[in-house]
């Protein structure tokens, strides 16, 4: 019997215990007419063996590729040693740490995790986590209402993810809260600063401030949290984590800073996974932080005066607050954090800052390059960081079905998010990628563009 | 259990004293305050804002517990106790001396429906067994 | 001691960190960092000490029984971590094109066929990372679902006071008003409160069945009848799934809506909180709305369902698809165990609670509600020798980790005073019970003899009762080398 352990003569020892007959009386309470349970679709059981070899075909099948694509999750090299450490049974079996005395290693590294992403962000706290970072826009955007106390409404530029921003309405609509996109500006790519003054003398909780936005591009982001301020509306800041080592940090943003920074922690030595787990960080200013989600740790003494971590301000939280809490959130990624610290220590200051630049410097030079080709520009003509938007003067979707063919995935059609943009693409390429590799992809973008 | 002859008492568990100037003062019961433990946080309503009786208007908070304060009577906010704000711990430490808020009651009709000492005592009574 | 205490200016690792900073910058200055964020400067070697150091101040399933109540903490088996770890799965881009994941969709495909049958529902959507969120996609269809009907006046969700903190949490990040109804001397949802709190402005009830008082909800049927008739739907919280696995489907005790906990009952790692993945199932009715991405297998190949083809879905939870590599080791681990072993899931962890139910009460810890079968779990109050010699739940749980044990759930659910949730998960062996058992008998003695020993408790661990209090008005969220 899979992973049960009981012999036949502990069975029969536990029921006369109990002072049963059968395991099955032990379900008697349960309507016989409910008892309708019959398994017709689940297959029986395999051997690690034979599912060893199930789980190897099927990752065959879907291979490896050269990829330029980014949109929100990116290619990092991951440092052996933080899977290692992280799927040690001590922390990938052990529960959320609410026995403080028989959780410490979970929750002293939540707490330098806190510091480091505090920093990162220029913020003064940080919390252990949220589910991804779409769902921490949402939260944001909660939480920006609960402060807020008088408007229900939320200016979201078009800038940022389109997915975030779907996820965004899906969560926040349940609660009457509005959600107001502002328009981009084609030339640029960054939020329209004429279309958003537009909104000038409404009233919102906050403005959502992408730094790079979807596109890669680089927001201004100084003006855009004064016009926040201004009118006294929250900055929600969606920053992402890698280029905060070489961007100011949204804790600096203007003449106040962003309020809240939320972002997607996937690229701190996070797999890619076909999209999870990641997990989503939050950072905020102290006088938010009773209104923030999610579990936050604390240092303190035990009784002995030894320094020691505990859960606090759990009175947020829903399993004490319950229909009052912040958010209903109870299970978050602490295994992902756990990744992300020991991949921030690995790196460092200098190796987090290296990884940010030479991902810069190698788009940089991608896009130089294939902007050279006949046939290619640059769809905006602002700074970026990590990714940028390629206009095509043919079918974007047979050019990427064409470079597929050769092994390469080369970057995110953006016409399915933004019909406007025909014939685009959204190109990244990090650190992961060589000078060979950026060769290669611009010798087959120019193949392709002719043959279509 | 202490429950002072002179004051005027709620279902929620909140303690009110009458000002001589017409006011009233309002705190949580050594029975809440023992029930919720040490307390690490004080919410109080903003002076100036006005209540509906039973309007939930503050939180106290311990380690492992929260609860909503609950206004006895309706009526203005005329102060709050910013010294326990910064000091939850005092709440502990004397519950009766640590008030929460104060009201000018909007009637005084709402008054004379509040609990007293012995009839807090009997429900504190029912609520044991 | 913290990692920045283990840091030295200017330390790098040359091998994990690209080679140079490159010339190459294009970034304008004023968007430049100028401050230098505090991450650690620390040697690799100095990284793994420290991070190994720190998982062995852990308790955890791989070295601790852990009979944590509602939290379903049993083995992970390791198949699922290495292979669901393949390189292929692990360096796939989630807006890589579908035909280059025909392999990872058809493991997602056959989990949803799988969840179905096992949970009696029509259609299974994947994409909920935890439970509170397969809870909040759940509530969110049941608006959808009346909002769609012209039903405009149901503004209320029932739940019974037994429940998880995060239903009334849910309900209300839906905007909904919670209408709590009590719970009867047997455990059992009262039905008369329930009769009187139905009505026009029900949208829906959510039930937790077993409960989190360990007992099977009976009257479940006319449960279902009760609120279907005032209009509103049922959602299951499927956090004790695990104790009637294969035995009864929550879509044949009338459910419209449910979410299973795979980081309990399909044993995915709880990960020291996270992540989790909450598949949610519906009946026909709320099919519509079910949130995307759900996979479909069309003409022998398997893609992603979206928006076009699910005009009324209530939208995306997640930036992509939710937890992708804990769907995978669900997989693996359903494939290993297969139509029996699901059975035995249920039979075992059934086997376990009423055995370890048994043993404690004739050690004389009192029984919370002793007239009843154990379901996955049950429930010791500590009320009678709290109120004899002043130690409490909490001192009893704090004095079993010094015994090698993690304690139960504590102080959960709220309305049994003094109570311990207690859990012994399908995977553990008599022994180890048997073990738990002589510690639950030491404590016992203790707390006859030398009761204040057991209050100061723990007294083994790498740290003495943690000071909460401190923690909570001093908040030191974060370090600050300045000190």
């Amino acid at each position: 019997m899979p992973f049960i352990p009981h012999t036949e003569e502990d069975v029969a020892e536990m029921l006369a215990s109990i002072g049963a007959k059968s395991i099955d009386e032990l379900f008697d309470e349960i309507p016989a007419e409910l008892k309708t349970g019959k398994l017709t679709r689940v297959p029986p059981g395999l051997s690690e063996m034979e599912i060893s070899r199930l789980m190897h075909e099927r990752a065959q099948q879907d291979g490896f590729y050269l990829s330029f694509i980014g949109a929100g999750a990116y290619e990092h090299h991951i440092p052996a040693a933080v899977w290692q450490i992280t799927t040690r049974g001590e922390f990938y079996s052990s529960y959320t740490p609410y026995q403080a005395e028989a959780s410490q290693g979970t929750l002293q590294l939540l707490y330098e995790y806190q510091t480091m992403m505090a920093s990162l962000t220029g913020m003064d706290v940080s919390n252990a986590s949220l589910y991804d970072g779409a769902s921490a826009l949402a939260e944001a955007a909660l939480m920006a209402v609960r402060q807020h106390k008088t408007s229900r409404r939320i200016l979201i530029p078009q800038t940022v993810h389109p997915i975030y921003r779907r996820v965004a309405r899906t969560i926040v609509r349940n609660q009457a809260i509005e959600v107001v996109e502002v328009p981009y500006d084609p030339a640029t790519g960054q939020v329209a600063m004429d279309k958003l003054d537009q909104f000038a003398r409404e009233e919102f909780a906050a403005l959502v401030i992408p730094q790079p936005n979807f596109f890669g591009v680089l927001e201004q982001v100084d003006a855009l949290t004064d016009w926040a301020h201004d009118k006294q509306s929250l900055a929600i800041a969606v920053v992402n984590p890698t280029s905060l080592a070489m961007l100011k940090p949204p804790g600096e943003w203007g003449h106040r800073g962003a309020d809240i920074a939320i972002g997607e922690g996937q690229p701190l030595g996070i797999p890619l996974s076909s999209g999870g787990p990641y997990f989503g960080f939050m950072a905020c200013k102290q006088e938010l932080v009773r209104q923030m989600p999610g579990r936050i740790i604390g240092r303190t003494t035990d009784l002995e005066g030894k320094e020691g971590f505990a859960l606090t301000l759990q009175a947020r939280e829903q399993h004490i607050r319950r229909s009052k809490a912040t958010s209903n959130i109870c299970t978050n990624q602490g295994l992902m954090v756990t990744a992300a610290t020991i991949y921030m220590s690995l790196l460092g200051p200098e190796g987090l800052y290296r990884v940010a630049a030479q991902s810069h410097a190698n788009t940089l030079s991608l896009i130089e390059q294939l902007e050279k080709l006949p046939g290619v520009k640059k769809a905006f003509n602002s700074p970026f960081f990590h990714e940028a938007v390629l206009q095509l003067s043919v079918p974007a979707d047979k050019v990427l079905n064409k470079l597929k063919a050769q092994g390469v995935l080369g970057g995110v059609l953006l016409e399915n998010y933004y019909p406007d943009l025909k014939n685009t693409l959204l190109v990244c390429a990090t650190e992961t990628k060589t000078a060979e590799d950026l060769d290669k992809y611009t010798e087959m973008l120019q193949e392709a563009l002719t043959g279509v | 259990m202490s429950v002072p002859a002179e004051l005027k008492y709620t279902e929620s568990h909140e303690w009110v004293r009458l000002e001589a100037d017409g006011s009233v003062t309002v705190g949580i019961t050594q029975h809440a305050q023992e029930l919720l433990g040490d307390m690490v946080f004080v919410q109080l309503p903003d002076v100036g804002r006005t209540l509906a009786q039973r309007e939930d208007c503050a939180v106290v908070e311990s380690v492992k517990a929260a609860s909503d304060i609950y206004a006895p009577v309706g009526g203005e906010v005329i102060a709050a106790n910013t010294d326990v704000e910064s000091s939850p711990e005092k709440i502990n430490e004397d519950c009766y001396a640590a008030w929460l808020f104060r009201l000018k009651p909007a009637s005084a009709d709402e008054i004379g429906g509040l609990l007293d000492a012995g009839g807090y005592q009997k429900l504190l009574d029912s609520e044991a067994h | 001691m913290l990692i920045f205490e283990h840091s030295r200016k200017n330390r790098l690792n040359y091998s994990q960190a690209p080679a140079t900073r490159p010339a190459k910058n294009n970034i304008p200055d004023n968007l430049k960092r100028k401050t230098v964020p505090l991450l650690p400067e620390v040697s690799e070697m100095d990284t793994v000490r420290h991070y190994t150091r720190l998982s062995q101040k852990n308790f955890s399933i791989d070295t601790e029984f852990y009979p944590l109540g509602s939290c379903t903490m049993k083995y992970n088996p390791r198949a699922c971590n290495s292979l669901a770890m393949l390189p292929q799965f692990l360096s796939r881009h989630p807006l890589a094109p579908e035909d280059t994941g025909q392999g990872f969709l058809a493991c997602m495909y056959e989990l949803q066929e799988i969840l179905k049958d096992v949970t009696g529902m029509s259609a299974v959507s994947l994409t909920s990372m935890a439970g509170a969120q397969g809870e909040l996609i759940g509530i969110t269809m049941i608006r959808a679902y009346h909002e769609a009907h012209g039903d405009t006046g149901r503004t209320e969700i029932i739940i019974p006071d037994a429940a998880h903190g995060t239903n009334p949490a849910t309900a209300v990040m839906c905007g909904y008003k919670v209408i709590e109804i009590p719970t009867n001397r047997d455990g059992d949802v009262d039905m008369e409160a329930l009769k009187a709190a139905v009505g026009p402005r029900t949208a829906g009830l959510m039930l937790t069945n077993p409960s989190t008082l360990g007992v099977f909800e009976k009257k479940v049927a006319e449960m279902s009848r009760i609120v279907h008739e005032a209009g509103g739907l049922l959602y299951y919280d499927g956090a004790n799934l695990n104790a009637v696995l294969g035995k009864v489907k929550p879509g044949d005790m009338g459910f419209d809506v449910i979410h299973m906990n795979l980081h309990k009952t399909f044993s995915t790692p709880h990960g020291g909180g996270g992540p989790g993945a909450a598949p949610v199932g519906v009946a026909e009715r709320l099919l519509p709305y079910l949130p995307i991405p759900i996979v479909a297998y069309e003409q022998g190949t398997y893609r992603w369902l979206t928006e076009k083809d699910r005009p009324q879905t209530i939208g995306r939870l997640s930036a992509h698809m939710g937890n992708a590599g804990v769907l995978l080791r669900a997989y693996i681990y359903v494939r290993l165990l297969g139509a029996g072993g699901m059975l035995r899931i249920s039979e075992y962890a059934t086997l376990n609670a009423n055995y370890l139910m048994a043993e404690l009460r004739k050690l004389g810890f009192e029984i919370a509600y002793p007239n009843r079968r154990a379901s996955h779990e049950f429930i010791v109050t500590m009320k009678e020798i709290k109120d004899k010699t002043g130690v409490s739940a909490m001192h009893l749980a704090k004095r079993l980790l010094d015994k090698g044990f993690h304690a139960p759930t504590v102080y959960f659910p709220l309305l049994v005073p003094e109570c311990l949730l207690i859990e012994p998960a399908e995977t553990e062996s008599k022994e180890t019970l048997d073990h738990f058992v002589a510690a639950m008998k030491e404590i016992l003695d203790e707390i006859a003899a030398q009761p204040d020993m057991v209050k100061a408790a723990p007294h083994d661990m790498p740290l003495r009762k943690i000071d909460d209090v401190k923690a909570a008005r001093e908040l030191d969220l974060v370090w600050n080398p300045a000190g």
